[in-house]
């Protein structure tokens, strides 16, 4: 269990390192910005979908 | 004695959510549990008036406290009581905050509230009666905190036995055993399938009740939060690296990407160079932004909000978390993104 979904918080976007929550520096530029991007759509997906207890939303991947 | 009593604007039956940023305003008599206060209260006590603030402007106004106490002094007040506030965070901080501004000023004041409120630890001077954690519990909470009230208008001292909240006191109690084979013992417990023993509760996080979704990101102010310490490059406002006291904000309205060396993160829990090296990866701006620019988010606050997470109690981060929600609510924001490390 991740220490978002301990404390209970309802919507979970994980990113890839406690010190770039929205970024990726092992990527090139291009690719860190698209990454960045998929992160923010993928949370604004998941204010759009209603949640009982804590939820993970993968970036990158299409949320019905 | 003349007792003012103060509730939200829910209990003074004006309505919920979509009441919760109206001000200061006083009510004649009583109203919801101020009757049955008043009633425990007996002859020699009248609850003159009630005040009423919405619980978003309580908690977002620095300035609400000083108005309603003026009120509670334009009213006559003798003892000013204030809740019970129950677990509800906006409510409890703003009894704290009335109760200590009237007790500073001279004016005797009480509040109840559940011991786990994030408001607590803003009442000052002034005394907090335990309450239950919800409505549930309405009745014995208002009768601990009437006998409370009859008491301070006596002029005597509350103590724990009255339901006062105090600092949880560290006693020191002599063992038989040494501090190795109590852990041992532990281990041997847990081993066994015991869950719960141990000589060190943590406190729990609590429940938090999911927000209901928004309709569509494209029709509402999204606003971006961080306990991340984003600040500008040189921290002028001196946010704390770690064990945060308060939060900051900075306005984002024009800007497009947090730039690298003109904005930096102070947190002391994680190596900074990743972040500082480009900033929107603490505060995803930059792809928010775009995001605006598209349709795709329908406008991003004018500004974000920031703390530093590290080694922050959970009690401070629940009365910021409480504050924030107040703020982006009043300012129209309907959904926040909150980066955390």
């Amino acid at each position: 269990m991740t220490i978002a979904e301990q404390v209970g918080a309802p919507r979970i976007v994980p990113g890839r390192g406690i010190p770039y929550p929205s970024g990726d520096p092992s990527l090139p530029p291009a690719g860190e910005q698209q990454w960045r991007r998929q992160l923010v759509q993928c949370a604004l997906d998941a204010v759009t979908t209603a949640v009982e207890h804590p939820t993970i939303f993968e970036a990158g991947v299409v949320h019905a | 004695m003349r007792v003012l009593h103060y509730v939200n604007q829910f209990y003074a039956g004006l309505g919920g959510e979509d009441s919760a940023g109206i001000g200061p305003r006083m009510l004649e008599g009583t109203v919801g549990p101020g009757r049955l206060l008043a009633q425990l209260l007996g002859a020699e006590h009248e609850i003159v008036a009630t005040l009423v603030c919405g619980d978003d402007h309580a908690a977002s106004n620095a300035t609400a406290a000083q108005e309603l106490l003026e009120m509670a002094r334009d009213a006559g007040a003798e003892v000013l009581v204030a809740g019970p506030a129950f677990g509800s965070g906006r409510y409890g901080l703003a009894c704290a905050r009335l109760v200590a501004a009237a007790q500073s000023a001279g004016l005797p004041a009480l509040a109840s509230m559940h011991p786990d409120n994030p408001g607590i630890s803003d009442a000052g001077e002034a005394p907090v009666i335990a309450s239950g954690a919800t409505a549930r519990e309405m009745r014995p909470s208002v009768q601990r905190l009437a006998a409370a009230v009859v008491k301070v208008a006596a002029g005597e001292e509350l103590t724990p036995a009255d339901g006062k909240v105090t600092p949880a006191a560290r006693i020191g109690q002599l063992v038989t055993q040494r501090s190795a084979a109590r852990a041992v013992e532990l281990v041997l417990r847990r081993l066994g399938g015991d869950r719960e023993a141990t000589e060190v509760p943590v406190g729990g996080f609590g429940v938090v009740e999911p927000a209901a979704p928004i309709d569509k990101a494209a029709s509402v102010t999204v606003a971006l939060v961080t306990e991340g310490a984003v600040v500008p490059a040189g921290n002028p406002d001196r946010l704390e690296s770690a064990r945060a006291t308060r939060w900051l904000r900075y306005p984002i309205d024009g800007v497009d990407s947090l730039a690298s060396g003109e904005w930096e993160s102070v947190a002391g829990g994680f190596a900074t160079t990743a972040a500082n090296a480009d900033p929107n990866r603490l505060v995803p701006l930059d792809a928010a932004r775009t995001l605006e620019r598209e349709g795709t988010i329908g406008r991003l606050h004018e500004e974000f909000l920031v703390t530093v997470g590290n080694g922050t109690p959970v009690a401070t981060a629940r009365r910021f978390g409480v504050e924030w929600a107040a703020e982006l609510r009043k300012a129209g924001v309907q959904a926040a993104i909150l980066t955390a490390t």
